[in-house]
């Protein structure tokens, strides 16, 4: 990795997002902080209800309209893009500089139009073609990184099976080149070998182009797959943040700890386990560690809410335990 | 294959299919689905299978076969040795008090408008359980076996106040009400997150190990189900192409596309970044217009032009009390057909 590969690209510090509902407050980020060099893929898992698509909805401001707070840093390159007005950060930002495959990608493209013509749409409107022609070589260049031939892009949606379209998601991503692309949830719907395919490509996109990748999802033996950092959430808080070396073979955090020995293993003989209990409710969060109710290993400290610790290797935890 | 075969078996099903017909023009066919093209098989009492395959290979369709909601267009399912394939309605009220059904979607599976006790008591009502204090008893032991507890502080709410896994839980309770003999679980975990998964394979698990219950478990997932069956059938478009003990399948995968599949479930390993997976192109077959021969054809690393393409593979025994339909094994023993 030389000196311009490991520059910051994303940096987020303290990014709140909590909704207005009828019950109160909820809240699904909460301060959240997350760095993430060029070039790097970080992983963010979690159960359902931990805040993670939201994580992902507030980076790229596509927010509902009952938001209750909406604050913190989040840097892009030298940019804080958390204060730029709503129209500078759709010409600029979106799209553009982070690109995003929604869950379900292959069920986001629109059904009576041509798949080409949906991405020379978003190429011209985003100023990163000024001809039809010139959008049609790009997007043909896109197909091709996704193993798509270059004749589907006159073809329509529905005429192409669940991955090609998953594909055809991620090259509309990918066409704009942008620095940051954002990936929620991209292969769960998919079949096993299907998803193995997208895997791969992903894996090989990211050694081609300069991209950084953050990859949501719940199911980390997937997530393994192109992983560089790994990110814990919980209850709406980052719990663990460590590089994937580690992670996947040792976690620090008790609630990461139970949920690797959850994950069945099929190459490998292992006792599973549960965690007992179920997430607290976002709205009005237990004060203390927020795990502490379905922890084994609780003590009198947990009662007050832990910080984010550095380990002495250089990884975060939000533990007392690693205090 | 083995002892089960004979008349002791639970469940037999022979030559089973299941086609779904196109829309039609006037008398113009337009085709037909076939999801379910051919499938034998024979489930001991109290044994648990797991039947693996991606979306499409007709595994869903299988079930609903099997729980008496479409009629199979040709062949025969046996159920202690009673003829249930033909449909008429004191058999099939008597087979289905005999089974119980574990669905995919929890939430979608119960009525909202009813709570808990209510989803329970209304199949013994239907099923003649006429008396109160035994209704209530059984529930009360179905909800302590699923560890829906405490059992007084469930009853009265409704399957929306319930989390993901214990709605599940719910489900399997009321799957079990009337004691029956065999349970359908079509991707039972799939919608649950990680953490819960375990706990529901568990609870059924031990279900059919205290009642002796044969239990067919569906699944995408092949990692979950060395913690839930001993025996594993792998279908793909329509067919049961190989069928084996848990360990035998994972250490000796067979066939090529069990092969693929195994190569494509990864563990959680910080390695599996650092290199690509060996897995074919390509999507599942169509059923409308199946490959000929083996279905897995098109898309097998070991094609044998003229061999594979000509007529479907009969099943070969590579190893004992394990076999496959693929021409690879052809210089070894053949299984008996049933």
């Amino acid at each position: 990795m030389n000196v311009a590969d490991a520059e910051r690209l994303l940096e987020v510090r303290d990014l709140r997002l909590y909704y207005r509902t009828t019950k109160g407050v909820l809240q699904a980020v909460d301060r959240v902080d997350l760095d993430l060099p060029r070039n790097r893929s970080v992983v963010i898992v979690g159960e359902s209800g931990c805040g993670k698509s939201s994580l992902s909805k507030a980076l790229l401001r596509l927010l509902p309209r009952n938001i209750a707070a909406f604050d913190g840093v989040v840097r892009l390159g030298d940019v804080d893009i958390m204060k730029l007005s709503d129209e500078r950060f759709r010409k600029d930002v979106r799209w553009i500089r982070i690109g995003f495959v929604p869950q379900a990608a292959m069920n986001t493209l629109n059904p009576v139009i041509r798949i080409g013509e949906q991405i020379y749409e978003a190429l011209i409107l985003h100023r990163r073609a000024r001809t039809k022609a010139e959008a049609d070589d790009k997007a043909r260049e896109g197909f091709k990184m996704v193993g798509l031939p270059a004749d589907f892009l006159d073809r329509y949606p529905f005429e192409l099976s669940g991955g090609m379209r998953q594909r055809a998601g991620i090259a509309m991503a990918l066409v704009m080149e942008p620095d940051l692309v954002i990936l929620d949830e991209p292969t769960s719907a998919l079949d096993v070998l299907t998803q193995a395919n997208v895997m791969n490509l992903l894996k090989r996109v990211k050694s081609e182009i300069k991209t950084s990748f953050i990859l949501i999802t719940h199911d980390i033996a997937t997530s393994s797959e192109i992983a560089d950092d790994a990110v814990v959430m919980y209850a709406g808080e980052m719990v663990e943040w460590s590089d994937a070396g580690r992670f996947y073979l040792e976690p620090l955090h008790p609630y990461s700890q139970k949920l690797m020995a959850s994950v069945p293993t099929l190459h490998e003989d292992r006792e599973l386990s549960f965690i007992p209990g179920q997430p607290p409710s976002l709205i009005n969060p237990p004060t203390g560690c927020r795990f502490k109710d379905r922890c084994p290993m609780r003590f009198d400290k947990c009662e007050e809410p832990p910080p984010m610790f550095d380990t002495a290797d250089g990884r975060k935890v939000r533990c007392w335990l690693h205090e | 294959m083995s002892d089960a075969s004979a008349n002791g078996a639970l469940l037999d099903v022979r030559g089973l299919r299941t086609h779904f017909e196109l829309r039609r023009y006037g008398f113009f066919k337009v085709g037909t689905v076939r999801a379910v093209d051919g499938i034998s098989f024979q489930l001991g009492q109290g044994e648990a299978v797991a039947v693996v395959g991606e979306s499409g290979c007709g595994k869903s369709t299988l079930v609903k076969t099997l729980l008496g909601i479409h009629p199979p267009t040709e062949g025969e399912i046996r159920f202690n040795g009673r003829d249930i394939s033909k449909f008429d309605a004191a058999t099939l009220k008597w087979y289905r008090s005999q089974i119980g059904y574990v669905q995919q979607d929890p939430y979608g599976a119960l009525p909202p408008f009813m709570p808990a006790l209510r989803i329970l008591e209304e199949p013994m009502i239907v099923n003649g359980v006429k008396d109160k204090a035994e209704r209530m008893e059984r529930i009360n032991t179905a909800l302590t076996e699923v560890k829906l507890t405490p059992v007084g502080d469930v009853l009265h709410k409704f399957p929306h106040m319930l989390s993901g896994g214990q709605q599940q839980r719910l489900v399997i309770a009321r799957a079990m009400i009337l004691n029956p003999k065999l349970i359908l679980a079509d991707e039972p975990v799939s919608m649950l997150d990680a953490s819960v998964r375990v706990e529901i394979l568990q609870i059924l698990r031990k279900l059919q190990e205290t009642h002796g219950i044969g239990v067919i478990y569906i699944t995408h997932d092949l990692s979950t189900v060395r913690y839930f069956s001993e025996r594993i059938f792998v279908m793909y478009g329509g067919k049961l192409i190989e069928h084996a003990g848990v360990r035998d399948l994972v250490h000796h995968p067979s066939h090529p596309y069990t092969q693929a599949l195994l190569e494509a479930i990864s563990d959680p390993d910080p390695v599996n970044a650092t290199h690509m997976k060996k897995v074919p192109a390509g999507e599942p077959p169509s059923l409308v217009n199946p490959p000929s021969g083996c279905r897995f054809h098109p898309r097998c690393p070991h094609h044998m032009p003229g061999l594979c393409d000509a007529e479907d593979p009969p099943h070969y025994l590579p190893r004992p009390d394990h076999w496959v339909a693929c021409y690879l094994y052809r210089d070894g023993e053949q299984a008996r057909q049933t």
